[in-house]
């Protein structure tokens, strides 16, 4: 059933991923992304496909899910290995019609799809241990400072947090109005894109006009309960970086100092 | 005992000047007493859910005034004073929470109101226990029933440490099991904590739990008074299409068949007492 | 003639963390011409199972056949006989606002009849006699937006829309939630006449077991996906305890009669509605 879809990949858990203050995640995670791009050598990759491999296996995640979420962008992965294949020069091993497939060109193959993979993996991990909400809190509190320059910041997070209260309900309504109008002879599953576009309008008319009154009633009631925007309003969860942050923190400088280590001065 | 809303002649117009004019409220006075649990009745359209907006200022008055522990609801600096004195349980138990997690959507009166996070932690806590919620606290809303819903919501209202809960129809869109919820909810607290309840409903079972029932028809007050003295006029209630409590109506046949029992039963107990003095061998 | 389920269960999200089993092992039939009434409270099954009897969801186990054509069929044959059958039942669900979406009352109850692939005229009839036959004038209301209806015409507009399919079997699901009393009185006189006076078969799912003693002939109650009950009112609510763990309690009159029997009255406790109770009261009173 379409209400049981829950939101984003969140899996919850106690983990030491799941325990991280989110914004110390999203900031190692932009950390990381760097250094895979720093990558450019076997031990470099090795060193980072390690480290990638603990976190996962650390996070409890089963690793059916973590590679799943590979799986939408398994064609882009392969093309990409596949372009890298026959385009780099050097040392032939294998020739395919005009294709040319050398030892560099394989070596860069496997390692652009590495990136690719270690992007991939790295990212969901955020995802899969932050649970949404979490994430639009840290979202508000790294862009705060921007209010300064008239960035809405509780703004966005508010609307963040509203969208997610409501998608699942949504999800749920959705459902309902699709069995209301199943039951009057709508099809949803056959003819052309545009005859199909054409059956949803009895499905999105009503769930528009439900969204709409839903909103309406939900500003009624935040303002009951004396909504006046971010100004003066105080929050009753502060996110706290401690000890365990502190320790990612460090972790990943060593991560960083001999990744750089390894690039830089092992060639 | 103290007075904590009066309305003074209040009327409402909805697109008051307009084509589309439509009177709502009309000349409706009203005394609210701190800590009394007041039930309005009426049917579809009387205008009691409008009656209701009035008490926290989320409609203002077209003509007369409302005012809540002396502030004219017509003062626009004061709106926040009063709506974190008078808290609003809605109809549907969806449109209502705005956080993802239980918790965090009780919370939410008390960060707007900019209490210090400590005291919203400890007055969430307290809120949930008040309400019995305080195992959900981290379901997300989909997750609980209607019942479980609305009573979260009434601890948002509790967390801002409102003296007055409006509930607009609160039961409306619940199964008998939320109905039993919400209404023992209310009654406790009222009874434990002193809240003042308005409690709008069309439910005439609910309304006989209260101190004080008034009746609106066609937006003017119909009737007022405890509920046996509303509920026993079983014509008056017929006439405007509403329930009559099921021992006042069968009382009312039984007289009409000339059975001689006292006018003014308004519960079964009452009734199976009456009956057991007429003189019916046992 | 009759909707039939045979061993039917149902289980939701199957094969991943969030599986649940709404139905187990559900053996039923509705007669044709009859008025059941399902109960049981929220969770119990009762929308999954009244679903099924619509042909919206299929079975995940055992199959349900409307007048003898199994609905979840997939040979090519019998793909089109299964399509037959479902429109022989027609479902209002709890709130109009999810089934209203066109502009004008008759453009929406015609949305039916134009999904069959009816003729203009046919529509035209069709809609008509939909609207008559729930008491919407058609002068009055054909050019009407729905959305501007009172909660009582709008549900009207939606059974009509239903009814515009011409089914059989008719199923509403909780059809007075949100009325007052009297719009709910008036909601349920008019389904009994539907039912009377026009020969459809209803299965009403209620909460007010005062509703269901008025006006049903049989009903089934619900409990954690099974039928834990099927007979006529008067029998159900005698089974005070199996009502009791399925959440649901006698009609208030009913219970009435049981505390007057509990203070030593002498007088029978068989009444389930108001009327009833009150001869009942009276016939003992003037002995």
């Amino acid at each position: 059933m379409l209400q049981d879809i829950t939101l984003g990949q969140f899996f919850p858990g106690t983990s030491f991923l799941h325990r991280m203050d989110p914004r110390v995640k999203i900031g190692l995670l932009f950390l990381l992304i760097v250094l895979v791009f720093l990558c450019n050598t076997a031990p470099t990759y090795g060193l980072l496909g390690a480290f990638t491999l603990f976190l996962m296996l650390r996070s409890h995640v089963p690793m059916r899910m973590m590679l799943k979420s590979l799986r939408p962008l398994v064609w882009i992965i392969l093309f990409t290995f596949l372009i890298h294949l026959c385009s780099h020069p050097g040392e032939l091993i294998a020739q395919l019609g005009p294709f040319e497939i050398t030892k560099e060109g394989l070596q860069q193959g496997i390692f652009i799809s590495l990136r690719l993979v270690f992007l991939i993996l790295l990212s969901s991990l955020l995802t899969f241990t932050t649970s949404p909400l979490k994430l639009t809190d840290a979202m508000e509190r790294i862009l705060s400072p921007g209010k300064k320059i008239g960035l809405p910041a509780h703004e966005l997070a508010m609307m963040m947090t509203i969208a997610l209260r409501f998608v699942p309900t949504l999800i749920e309504e959705t459902d309902k109005i699709m069995k209301a109008q199943a039951a009057r002879g709508s099809d949803f599953a056959s003819g052309n894109i545009l005859q199909r576009l054409k059956g949803f309008v009895p499905v999105l008319v009503p769930l528009f006009l439900s969204a709409f009154r839903r909103a309406d009633e939900l500003a009624m009631a935040m303002e009951a309960r004396c909504y006046h925007g971010g100004e003066g309003r105080t929050q009753m969860k502060s996110l706290k970086a401690g000890r365990l942050d502190y320790m990612a923190c460090s972790s990943m400088a060593v991560l960083t100092g001999l990744l750089l280590y390894l690039r830089f001065s092992m060639q | 005992m103290e007075e904590l809303i009066r309305l003074e002649d209040l009327s409402y117009t909805y697109h008051a000047g307009q084509e589309n004019e439509r009177p709502v409220l009309k000349h409706v006075d009203l005394s609210i007493r701190r800590g009394e649990f007041l039930a309005v009745l009426g049917a579809n359209g009387s205008g009691k859910s409008t009656l209701a907006k009035h008490l926290n200022a989320i409609l203002i008055p077209t003509g007369g005034r409302c005012i809540v522990h002396g502030i004219d609801t017509r003062a626009t600096e004061e709106l926040w004073r009063i709506r974190q004195q008078v808290g609003m349980v809605f109809q549907n138990p969806d449109n209502q929470m705005v956080a993802a997690v239980v918790e965090d959507d009780v919370a939410f009166g008390p960060e707007n109101l900019g209490i210090p996070p400590d005291e919203i932690r400890s007055r969430v806590d307290a809120a949930l226990r008040a309400v019995g919620m305080e195992d959900y606290r981290d379901f997300a809303p989909h997750r609980l029933s209607g019942g479980q819903k609305q009573r979260v919501a009434i601890a948002g209202a509790l967390a801002m440490e409102t003296d007055c809960i409006v509930f607009d129809e609160p039961t409306a869109m619940l199964d008998p099991r939320g109905h039993e919820e919400v209404m023992a909810t209310v009654k406790q607290l009222h009874r434990e904590r002193g809240i003042t309840v308005v409690y709008i409903t069309h439910f005439m079972e609910e309304a006989a739990e209260a101190e004080r029932v008034i009746v609106l028809e066609k937006g003017s007050i119909a009737l007022q008074g405890t509920p046996r003295e509303v509920f026993t006029q079983v014509e008056q209630l017929k006439r405007m299409k509403l329930d009559v409590p099921m021992a006042a109506e069968m009382v009312y046949r039984l007289r009409q068949k000339g059975v001689k029992l006292p006018k003014d039963v308004l519960t079964e107990e009452e009734l199976a007492e009456a009956l057991c003095q007429s003189g019916w061998k046992m | 003639m009759s909707i039939r389920l045979e061993d039917v269960s149902y289980t939701y999200m199957r094969g991943t963390p969030f599986e649940k089993t709404a139905l187990q092992h559900v053996s039923l039939s509705i007669e044709e011409g009859s008025f059941v009434a399902i109960a049981g409270h929220t969770g119990s099954g009762k929308s999954t199972l009244v679903q099924h009897l619509a042909g919206l969801i299929a079975p995940t186990g055992g199959r349900v056949l409307v007048d003898d054509v199994d609905l979840s069929d997939t040979s090519r044959a019998g793909k089109a006989a299964a399509k037959e059958a479902r429109r022989k039942v027609g479902m209002v669900f709890q709130y109009p606002e999810h089934q209203l979406f066109e502009e004008t009352v008759e453009a929406d109850i015609a949305f039916g009849p134009r999904n069959l692939g009816c003729s203009e005229k046919e529509i035209a009839e069709r809609v008509h006699a939909a609207m008559e036959l729930v008491g919407l004038d058609y002068d009055t209301y054909h050019a009407q937006p729905p959305f501007q209806m009172s909660g009582g015409q709008k549900r009207r507009a939606a059974i009509a829309g239903v009814l515009a399919m011409k089914p059989k079997y008719l199923i509403l699901d909780e059809p007075t939630a949100g009325l007052d009393p009297a719009g709910r009185e008036k909601m349920l006189k008019e389904i009994r006449a539907l039912h009377k006076k026009h020969g459809f078969t209803i299965v009403l799912v209620s909460h007010s077991m005062e509703d269901i003693a008025r006006f049903a002939e049989r009903m089934l109650v619900l409990r954690k996906g099974t039928c834990v009950l099927d007979d006529a009112p008067s029998n159900v609510f005698r089974q005070t305890e199996l009502l009791e763990q399925s959440g649901l309690r006698p009609p208030q009159v009913t219970r009435f009669l049981q505390m007057l029997r509990r203070k030593g009255l002498e007088v029978p406790v068989d009444a389930i509605t108001f009327e009833e109770g009150l001869k009942a009261i009276l016939k003992a009173v003037q002995q």
